[in-house]
């Protein structure tokens, strides 16, 4: 069996591991257009901001390559798939066969036009290793900085930069910084830290124009008409799923590749997996591109079970983020931020002062969301809810207690997750007589 | 794998558990040291849980999944399933983003704040059995060849 993976991140690696699980002989090959072996690529602002080295930024030991025996194809880029021959093509006009196919390739940086912007020199993005690189390269001369987008990747390269002692000044289209992830409450409270640090934010506007002479940039012109002086801007707005090589393919792509429960595409020996991929959403079941790390890890080990052969189930994806902002924690889950409030029951509990913040959103007794801002401890258990779709009827009342914990729920509910029966051989009889 | 199971009725609330986990992975060893003397204290890798004063009690432990949440959150690397099964964190590698606090469905990892890292039970290494299965003295905790659900 010839797999071949096009990418070299999260989501491949849950696939490797999946595939070297059930098929020990097959031949696994990695295609990726990046230099580096896989890398936490939420890493790059720890690295911009010198809070870790070149070593830490490594995901995996440089074995991990060869303990699983991957033909590893490094700076290699994947220009089309022909899935009646079977085979990939590369940029540089070689090919190769499979029988199952895994696209793993991730999002791409999207920019939109802006004007002056093309011959502008210092206009970056930042989602990979290199883009990181190239910002830390230039510091020494950066004087200001301007962030276009205050959504997760936005904040993180402001973040990087502020690390430096670079002024940044992030601008976004939304009433708040993380729109998508947040609230309003949630929003403020990030805003209010990253503006004590340094960091100044404007929402509500957009940058129309990159103004200056030649190739220097002076300054950008907001759609508000002000003018915020700098010599460098990061453009993040937001990432699209890399899938422009499937053009003329017959591999079915909307906002992202479509896949099934399995990650199978509309090709049957083809697979998607990750930020690229458009899966089933945990609530509603429809298609929809979850662009985080965790569920780019259990897309790909879904994907690598089904092309070894074992059919697996995704549940669905659930947006999650764990986000620290100048040591605030915020962690958020499923339903954040309601379209229509009144189909859903919200609790809220805040001390903005304290930058402690704490919603809990429920629909028909079930737990759909949470948003934990300053003390985030445990709040995995919420996680385990919303995917368990407990009824929460009896626990309703205790959700936003500071220690919630398994006691406040039900026993049964405890015992199926720590006790020892129907888990050991004999049920934990003998211990339990000698614990009476 | 052996794993650790919770005896709920058997639980006193004491945090003895607790107690025995601080001092197993303190730099002494020495309960009283690592409570008094020792410049940082461990953050306890099991939690005790009580309920209306104490009437109720549980200490709840990492499960060592079979496919872990908090491995497939961790944005470093520095959660990983060794061969034996056990699940544990290089705290070198990890960047304290608390991700796996985020995902873990069994409260199981702890935040040490000051040293901004994660903090799981990690099976005691160095000993046969558990640090908190040996503390306990009623036997609540139990450690055993068994599967997580
Ligand atoms: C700055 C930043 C911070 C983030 N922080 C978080 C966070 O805290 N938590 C979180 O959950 N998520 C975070 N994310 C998102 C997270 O990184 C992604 O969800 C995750 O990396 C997706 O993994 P993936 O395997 O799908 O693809 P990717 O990690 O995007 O990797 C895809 C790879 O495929 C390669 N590739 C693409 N096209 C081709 C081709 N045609 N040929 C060959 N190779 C190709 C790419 O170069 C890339 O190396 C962050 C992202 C960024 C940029
Ligand atoms: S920390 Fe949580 S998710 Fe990770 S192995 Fe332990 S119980 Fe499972
Ligand atoms: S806090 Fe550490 S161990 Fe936990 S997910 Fe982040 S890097 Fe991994």
């Amino acid at each position: 069996m010839n797999y071949v993976i096009v990418g070299n991140s999260v989501a491949a690696v849950g696939a490797i591991r999946a595939i070297r699980e059930r098929d020990q002989q097959g031949n696994i090959t990695v295609i990726s257009r990046e230099k580096h072996n896989i890398y936490g690529r939420p890493l790059i602002s720890y690295l911009l901001g010198g809070l870790i080295n070149e070593k830490r930024m490594a995901y995996l030991p440089n074995d991990f390559y060869s303990q699983n025996r991957i033909n590893l194809l490094l700076e290699s880029e994947v220009v089309a798939v022909d899935t009646t021959a079977k085979k990939v093509k590369l940029a540089g006009g070689d090919a190769i066969l499979y029988d199952k196919l895994l696209l793993a390739t991730g999002g791409d940086p999207f920019i939109p036009p802006i004007e002056g912007m093309p011959d502008k020199d210092r206009i970056f993005t930042f989602t990979t290793w290199e883009d990181a690189a190239k910002l830390k390269g230039i510091a020494p001369d950066i004087n200001r900085a301007v962030v276009i987008g205050g959504g997760l990747i936005g904040l993180k390269a402001a973040e990087g930069l502020n690390l430096l002692d670079k002024p940044v000044t992030v601008i976004e289209l939304a009433d708040r910084v993380l729109s998508s992830a947040f609230d309003r409450p949630a929003g403020k409270i990030v805003a209010r830290k990253m503006r004590a640090n340094g960091i100044d934010v404007i929402t509500e506007d957009t940058v129309v124009r990159i103004e200056g002479d030649g190739a220097e940039i002076s300054g950008v012109t907001l759609k508000s008409g002000d003018f915020i002086s700098c010599d460098t801007v990061v453009v993040a707005i937001g990432v699209r799923p890399a899938a422009t090589f499937l053009k003329g393919s017959d591999i079915e792509v909307n906002r992202g590749i479509v896949v099934d429960a399995t990650m199978q595409t509309s090709n049957r020996d083809v697979y998607a997996a990750g930020d690229v991929a458009e899966a089933d959403d945990f609530f509603s079941g429809q298609k929809n591109p979850m662009p985080i790390w965790p569920d780019a890890y259990i897309q790909g080990d879904i994907a690598g079970a089904a092309m070894a052969g074992e059919k697996k189930e995704y549940v669905g994806g659930l947006a999650m983020n764990s986000i620290e902002f100048f040591k605030v924690s915020t962690i958020s889950m499923g339903v954040t931020n309601p379209r229509d409030p009144a189909e859903y029951e919200i609790h809220t509990y805040q001390d903005i002062q304290n930058y402690q913040y704490r919603k809990i959103v429920m629909q028909n007794d079930r737990l759909v969301g949470a948003v934990l801002v300053g003390n985030v401890d445990r709040a995995g258990i919420f996680s385990g809810l919303i995917r368990e779709k407990v009824d929460m009827t009896p626990f309703r009342e205790s959700l936003l207690t500071p220690d919630f914990g398994f006691l406040h729920l039900s026993r049964e509910i405890r015992n199926s997750l720590f006790a020892p029966q129907g888990k050991v051989a004999d049920n934990g009889r003998t211990e339990q007589a000698a614990g009476h | 794998m052996k794993r650790i199971y919770t005896l709920e009725d058997a639980c006193i609330g004491c945090h003895l558990c607790e107690v025995g986990c601080i001092t197993e992975h303190s730099l002494s060893k020495d309960p009283v040291k690592a409570f008094l003397h020792e410049p940082e204290r461990p953050i306890s890798r099991c939690t005790v849980e009580e309920l209306h004063g104490g009437i109720i009690s549980l200490s709840t432990t990492c499960r060592h999944c079979d496919e872990p949440d908090c491995l497939r959150a961790c944005i470093s690397g520095a959660i990983q399933k060794n061969a034996d099964g056990i699940v544990r964190i290089d705290a070198e590698q990890c960047v304290g983003c608390w991700s796996c606090v985020m995902a873990c469905p069994y409260g199981a990892i702890q935040r040490n704040l000051k040293k901004k890292k994660a903090n799981k039970c990690d099976l005691c290494p160095d000993r046969q059995s558990p640090a908190c299965v040996d503390a306990c003295p009623n036997r609540a905790l139990v450690y055993r060849e068994g599967s997580q659900k």
